[in-house]
């Protein structure tokens, strides 16, 4: 039986069939009559941001760190464009969200009415899909097709853009189970064939490695699973990408941690240095890859991927195998067992060794300091302090982040939320309140920059109103630390425009906002600042001052090969000139 | 210009290598690209080409099935081998997107442009582009005393060599419509 209804109340019926249970959104003039009914009703939670991007990163967090879709809601024009940013975020790191725009009424499209814009063509780039609907009667087909195009395949945002007699025109509802879904259905099963001769390499290989990414994360639980199964069978060494970091525990035996530009010295000369690399849900990304031409010279290449647009990209492949990763990894495991399988006893105990070795150089090694806190040191305290806690960590985008995801350990996935693909500096903020909207009880602690994290600041409007007891962790340098890094060792230490003259107080800050500020300057007295920040119930804006001129190592200068890694130590010679040729 | 747009021998000063991976040779495909015809799809396909840098050499759209609501794109493309099976990739994964053909690798194709070429000229010129016009099988579609339209159908090649020819007789313009194409046999 079909029911009739507005295209308003349609928006929360299609909302409320595919399990949505919060919207982050803001209203205004094109989207009231979806807020009217959102007013009446109870089943669907509606968080208020302070700016449209927020909206778009908190349904990024809470896409991410619960593995269902995301959405936002936003009006037509100014609304729409500042979603553009998360839009993009998410198409980069292939995170499920759905976002709903207002549109001005159909018969006023081209007109540059007010607040118009062309939605659908400004965010064409940066959506998998999207959607302008002009007819009621296909309004809630269109919906439950954008949850499919965003869930199924490649996850990534979608966008229907919703005109405002649209929204009041009445029709019938379609539900769920009766719309057409397009023929959009990607393929999941990995070939078997494929499979089978990765298998094989795996049997030969000496110094093979397992470079997994977010892909193993947006599979599912069981992927990471499978991943952990695989590994101890075949006592491979793993590293991962910054997105995918959690999918196997850093307390694993085989971890030997995250690879790429500021990756750990030992996953990077792994890399280099494999006969066997095996892809799984990563795309070698030029961050990971360094000088394309002498990436990992002596390797065959598998790569496991579900968008065969992935595949052959950047880095030309041996064994392309196109599918979902739990899928193929199920197949992986079962070809593995069937066949008995043994690995190369001999040649994986030298590479041990050798890996082993590398890990010797301790390359996260920094200078101590008891007088000023070193960021580095920062992270390991705060690692310390909450290491056992039902934990998620959120970051802006810098040296933070780089040094979070070097410092700190992540023993599940969906744990680990940060702006991977795209860089997107004000990411973090929003991203722990969908985080923590998601999960209520959790401890989430956006480990930020300064910089980055005054992007998005209003957001702790947001987090006080909704009672998202957020905490910002800001290791505060007073610089834009990532561009002075660069500035330092590329461009004869002219520090251009990196330095923040003027900075709030964070403290009082924090007051305004009426959530806590702590501020600390002093190692001695970091850990009880930050169990203060811990214990407190509510949201922490916690002002860490930390060396200004710390820079983040190891580091590949982009263009260079991973066997060109700087360490600390070697950071004085590069910047004479001695390694850079 | 390059399929990439990649200056080379750049640099590390910068947060990206500049330097191409790829140095193959480029080559000509043409691509059958059949979509759902529905608003904002061609914009979509020409996006991906704009975005990556891609090339179009030319480009034909016709909805082609009804009641399906299916077209057909036409794309004549440049670029390595390995740029070409990206595009036939990022293609194919676009959801409005049924199915990518790539006429010249798979197998024998057969490739037709229609062309309107406007020669104008007296005395032997004009008799001169009457005759050639029908070794290429061209046919006067408008006529005045001192010019000709012709219309002919063939290969983007032959199209060329007619355009050349007519060009000392007296080309004053020329329209095309972009490559159609269709595999041979059943």
């Amino acid at each position: 039986m079909t029911k009739q209804m507005t295209g308003a109340r349609m928006v929360i019926q299609a909302l409320k069939d595919q399990g949505v249970e919060v919207v982050f959104g803001y209203p205004g003039g094109a989207v009231l009559p979806i807020y009217d009914e959102i007013f009446q009703q109870n089943d669907i939670r509606h968080v208020l941001v302070r700016h449209e991007q927020g909206a778009v990163h908190m349904a990024e967090g809470y896409a991410r760190s619960t593995g269902k879709p995301g959405v936002a809601l936003v009006t037509s024009g100014p609304g729409a464009t500042n979603a553009v940013t998360g839009l993009t975020d998410a198409l980069m790191d292939s995170i499920p969200i759905v976002v709903l725009t207002g549109q001005v009424p159909t018969f006023m499209i081209g007109t540059d009415g007010f607040q118009e814009a062309d939605t659908v063509g400004i965010t064409r780039p940066c959506t998998k899909m999207n959607w302008l609907v002009k007819d009621t009667a296909k309004l809630a087909e269109t919906i439950h097709q954008a949850f499919h195009v965003a869930t199924h395949g490649r996850p990534g945002p979608v966008l229907v853009d919703i005109p405002k007699d649209v929204q009041f025109a009445t029709a019938d509802y379609v539900p769920a189970e009766k719309a057409r879904v397009t023929h959009y259905q990607p393929r999941t099963e990995g070939d078997p064939d494929r499979i089978a001769q990765l298998v094989e390499l795996m049997e030969h290989a000496e110094r093979p490695i397992f470079y997994t990414g977010g892909g193993v994360v947006n599979s599912g639980p069981r992927a990471s699973q499978l991943l952990r199964e695989l590994v101890a069978e075949t006592n491979f060494p793993i590293t991962s990408t910054l997105m995918g970091l959690g999918s196997y525990p850093a307390s694993g035996k085989n971890w030997v941690g995250m690879l790429g530009m500021h990756g750990l010295y030992e996953a990077n000369l792994a890399m280099h240095g494999c006969d066997l690399m095996i892809n799984i849900g990563a795309r070698f990304d030029d961050r990971i890859t360094g000088r394309v031409k002498d990436f990992s010279p002596k390797s065959k290449k598998a790569h496991v991927d579900i968008d065969p647009s992935s595949i052959n990209k950047v880095i030309h492949v041996d064994v392309p195998i196109v599918g979902d990763v739990t899928k193929v990894l199920e197949e992986v495991l079962r070809q593995w067992r069937a066949r008995g399988s043994k690995t190369d006893q001999r040649g994986l105990a030298s590479w041990w060794k050798q890996i082993d070795d590398w890990r010797a150089v301790k390359c996260l090694t920094y200078k101590p300091s008891t007088t000023t806190i070193k960021p580095q040191y920062a992270l390991e305290r705060l690692e310390a302090l909450t290491k056992g806690r039902d934990r998620y960590i959120t970051t802006e985008v810098g040296q933070h982040q780089m040094w979070a995801a070097q410092f700190l350990g992540f023993e599940d996935p969906n744990r680990w939320m940060t702006s991977g693909g795209l860089g997107t500096m004000g990411y973090g903020l929003p991203a722990s309140i969908g985080v923590q909207v998601a999960h209520p009880e959790a401890l989430v602690i956006n480990v930020a920059g300064e910089a980055s994290w005054l992007m998005n600041m209003q957001e702790m409007g947001t987090a006080m109103q909704f009672r998202a007891p957020v905490k910002q962790f800001i290791l505060n340098n007073e610089r834009l630390g990532m561009v002075r890094q660069w500035q330092e060792l590329l461009h004869g230490e002219r520090y251009s425009s990196s330095w923040s003259e003027s900075l709030p107080d964070f403290v009082k800050l924090a007051e305004a906002f009426g959530c806590k500020g702590i501020q600390c300057s002093d190692p001695k007295h970091l850990d009880d600042a930050i169990l203060e920040m811990l214990d407190y119930d509510g949201p922490v804006i916690f002002d860490c001052r930390v060396e200004k001129h710390e820079n983040c190592f190891p580091m590949i200068p982009s263009g260079k090969p991973h066997n060109e890694m700087l360490l600390s130590a070697d950071a004085e010679a590069f910047r004479s000139g001695a390694v850079l040729v | 210009m390059s399929a990439l747009n990649i200056k080379k021998g750049s640099t590390s000063h910068s947060a990206y290598d500049l330097r191409s991976a790829l140095s193959e040779v480029e080559e000509s495909h043409t691509l059958a690209v059949i979509v759902e015809n529905e608003p904002g799809v061609l914009a979509r396909v020409i996006g991906l080409f704009s975005g990556r840098g891609y090339n179009i050499d030319s480009l034909t759209v016709a909805e082609v099935d009804h009641t399906g609501h299916r077209s057909r794109i036409t794309i004549v493309t440049r670029g390595t081998p390995a740029v070409i099976d990206q595009i036939e990739a990022q293609l194919s994964r676009m959801v409005p997107v049924h199915a990518v053909q790539d006429l010249t690798a798979e197998g024998p194709s057969v490739q037709r442009e229609l062309a309107l070429v406007k020669v104008a000229g007296r005395g032997d010129h004009r008799i001169e582009a009457l005759r050639l016009a029908e070794i290429f099988r061209a046919n006067v579609v408008d006529s005045t005393l001192e010019s000709f339209v012709f219309e002919m159908t063939g290969t983007p090649e032959k199209i060329d060599a007619f355009a050349e020819l007519m060009r000392p007789l007296g080309l004053v313009e020329i329209a095309r419509t972009g490559v159609a194409g269709l595999k041979r046999g059943a």
